[in-house]
């Protein structure tokens, strides 16, 4: 792998809570390399989402980053201050959200809101600026952007809509974009054009891209790794190939069990029994343990560590074969 | 179709507002007038035949004439004049103009310094959120005529003493409304993203926020004009408000009190029914505006 771009390490990030401390990211590390795209598949309430927002600095209290490490092209960002990271996000780092509808403010026009982002980091003229985000609605594919520019959002689509979010954080052509479900709210017609569209432009940019997601098709798909999540742990990683075929954890075989299109017409459909344990109150050992079919007496004690098998790597005592006779 | 879709014109939301206003007949008629009152006023130099502030044309053996009475320089007294001898038409016409100048311009301070508290306290919360929402809610629970008259006891009279009077006691409605909806679009995604792309927080407040807050603030902001005109009025009738020299509809009402009970109802009855129009007119379109802008309402 080339030096990666992105590099998370042994990220901590903790709500602290009158219900108690809720660990929300609870030791993630992850790798991106130039270009690539990592799928982060989890169940709602995994941690996915706060570990998008982590990486940009956007924890708002009672969250804090309690430990690791985010470097950017090996500087940390968790060590620097509001200015800075401003100055990192929207132009290094951009964000992608779920819902097209609620991203874009409904009372400015679209080309408002694109050129206070090109000026926001680059030192050029509001024409320039103009030229640059009808450049860009052009490059995610809205047809006849210059009279586009000047709508409203209601005037758009949801997938338009979408688009026009892509085009704002393609603006600076970052080096890491973290889409957080961004296809959830779409039809699936415009859902497969918007993939396409997004790993397109990252080959072509080459911007590394971290696809936050529930679903594996998605990822299958669109992804080149995949790292599985669950309560505020990767418990998988590795290449989309190796992990969705030859699962190792029992978290992961269950999540691709769940996917219906497997199951055979008329069966009952698979599913993991149970729900996420409450993050404020995480059982000892494997998270997965109290869910899990295979969990033997070590599971319920001590939590497993991530570790190298096969192509992938994966945190789970079973498959790890470390439980001995049990 | 497609000719069709030609004709219609582009909808952005300001002719959307307009057309939905437009739906009520009665607050079309109250934003009329108001306009009409407006126009009046500023124009009443070219049209009144008698300049109330000059002390030159005012003639006190013109005093107190009835209704449609002719004065010593030979013009209709339409309305009949007061106890210094001035034409009560010209003088409600230029009283409207101190009065609807003195509502305007304390709405428009009173909004501007109540937004950005509410702003600030919304979006960085805590301490400074705690401190302007106490005093706010300290300003809100003493009636306001009782503040201004207090301010305006200290201040002394003028013009620019009642503005600020009623700037202190107004600048919390504001305060509050805006708070109330930047705490609401503050969670909107929209936000987030803006923060995710780096902009800087002012430019986030007063660009992304406030423009999504002011369909309430337009609405508090209407109100309290009338408000403040009437406020203006009970200040200058109760004598601590605008000086005798330059009347407002307030201080003509104060003036023909004294005759009331001796059948010179004019005096006073004029200006109050000007003002009555004024500010049921403001109340008309501002009843509207909350119909149209609160989402709530929305079909």
């Amino acid at each position: 792998m080339d030096a990666p771009v992105l590099n998370v390490e042994g990220l901590k990030t903790h709500f602290f809570t009158r219900a108690g401390v809720v660990k929300s990211v609870d030791g993630v590390s992850l790798q991106l390399a130039p270009g690539e795209i990592l799928g982060l598949v989890g169940e709602s309430g995994s941690g996915k989402s706060v570990t998008g927002f982590s990486i940009l600095g956007l924890i708002d209290p009672p969250g804090r980053i309690v430990e690791g490490t985010v470097r950017l092209e090996g500087r940390d960002l968790t060590t620097l201050d509001d200015k800075a990271m401003s100055r990192v996000r929207g132009k290094d780092l951009a964000m992608i959200f779920q819902d097209p509808m609620m991203t874009l403010n409904p009372v400015l026009k679209i080309s408002t809101q694109l050129i206070e982002t090109v000026l926001a980091h680059a030192p050029v003229s509001k024409a320039e600026a103009r030229q640059r985000a009808i450049a860009a609605l052009a490059m995610v594919g809205i047809p006849s952007p210059e009279e586009r520019i000047d709508a409203y959002p209601h005037q758009f689509s949801g997938g338009m809509r979408q688009r026009v979010a892509i085009a704002t954080a393609l603006l600076h052509r970052p080096k890491v974009i973290i889409a957080d479900e961004p296809t959830t709210a779409l039809d699936v017609t415009i859902q497969s054009q918007i993939l396409a569209k997004m790993q397109e432009l990252c080959r072509e940019i080459g911007t590394a891209m971290i696809w936050i997601t529930h679903d594996l098709s998605v990822v299958a798909g669109l992804a080149d790794r995949v790292a599985v999540m669950y309560a505020g742990r990767i418990v998988e990683t590795g290449p989309v190939g190796a992990v969705l075929d030859f699962p190792h954890h029992p978290y992961t075989q269950g999540l691709i069990g769940s996917v219906p299109s497997h199951a055979e017409p008329g069966a009952r459909l698979a599913q993991i029994p149970g729900a996420t344990p409450s993050l404020s109150a995480l059982p000892d050992g494997c998270a997965f343990a109290p869910r899990c079919a295979k969990a033997i007496g070590l599971c319920r004690r001590e939590a497993p560590q991530i570790e190298p098998l096969g192509m992938a790597s994966v945190a789970c005592h079973v498959a790890q074969g470390t439980g001995g006779l049990e | 179709m497609s000719a069709v879709v030609n004709t219609v014109r582009e909808e952005t939301p300001f002719r959307r507002f307009v057309s939905r206003f437009a739906e009520d007949r009665i607050a079309v008629a109250g934003f009329v007038i108001f306009v009409l009152i407006v126009l009046a006023a500023v124009l009443a130099p070219l049209y009144a035949p008698q300049n109330p502030y000059d002390l030159a044309r005012v003639d006190l053996m013109d005093s107190r004439l009835p209704p449609g009475a002719k004065s010593l320089e030979g013009f209709t007294m339409l309305l009949g004049s007061d106890g210094v001898g001035r034409d009560i038409f010209s003088a409600i016409f230029y009283g409207l103009r101190i009065s609807l100048a003195v509502g305007a311009v304390s709405c428009l301070i009173a909004a501007s310094v109540g937004m950005t508290m509410g702003l600030i306290a919304a979006y960085f919360g805590g301490r400074v959120e705690t401190l302007i929402m106490r005093l706010v809610d300290l300003q809100l629970s003493l009636p306001s005529v009782l503040v201004a008259l207090i301010l305006v006891a200290m201040f002394g009279k003028g013009v620019d003493k009642i503005i600020l009077a009623l700037v202190l006691v107004q600048w919390a409605y504001y305060a509050r409304t805006v708070r109330g909806s930047a705490l609401v679009e503050r969670r909107k995604d929209y936000v987030k993203a803006a923060r995710c792309l780096g902009l800087p927080d002012a430019r986030i407040v007063f660009g992304e926020i406030l423009p999504n807050c002011l369909a309430p603030v337009i609405v508090v902001a209407t109100v309290q004009t009338a408000h403040a005109i009437s406020l203006e009025a009970t200040l200058s009738f109760l004598g601590v408000g605008l000086p005798q020299t330059e009347p407002s509809l307030g201080v003509l009402i104060a003036n023909g009190f004294q005759y009331m009970m001796s059948g010179k109802y004019w005096i006073s009855f004029f200006p109050g029914l000007a003002l009555l129009i004024t500010i049921v007119a403001i109340n008309l379109v501002g009843d509207r505006l909350r119909d149209v802008l609160n989402p709530r309402l929305e079909r």
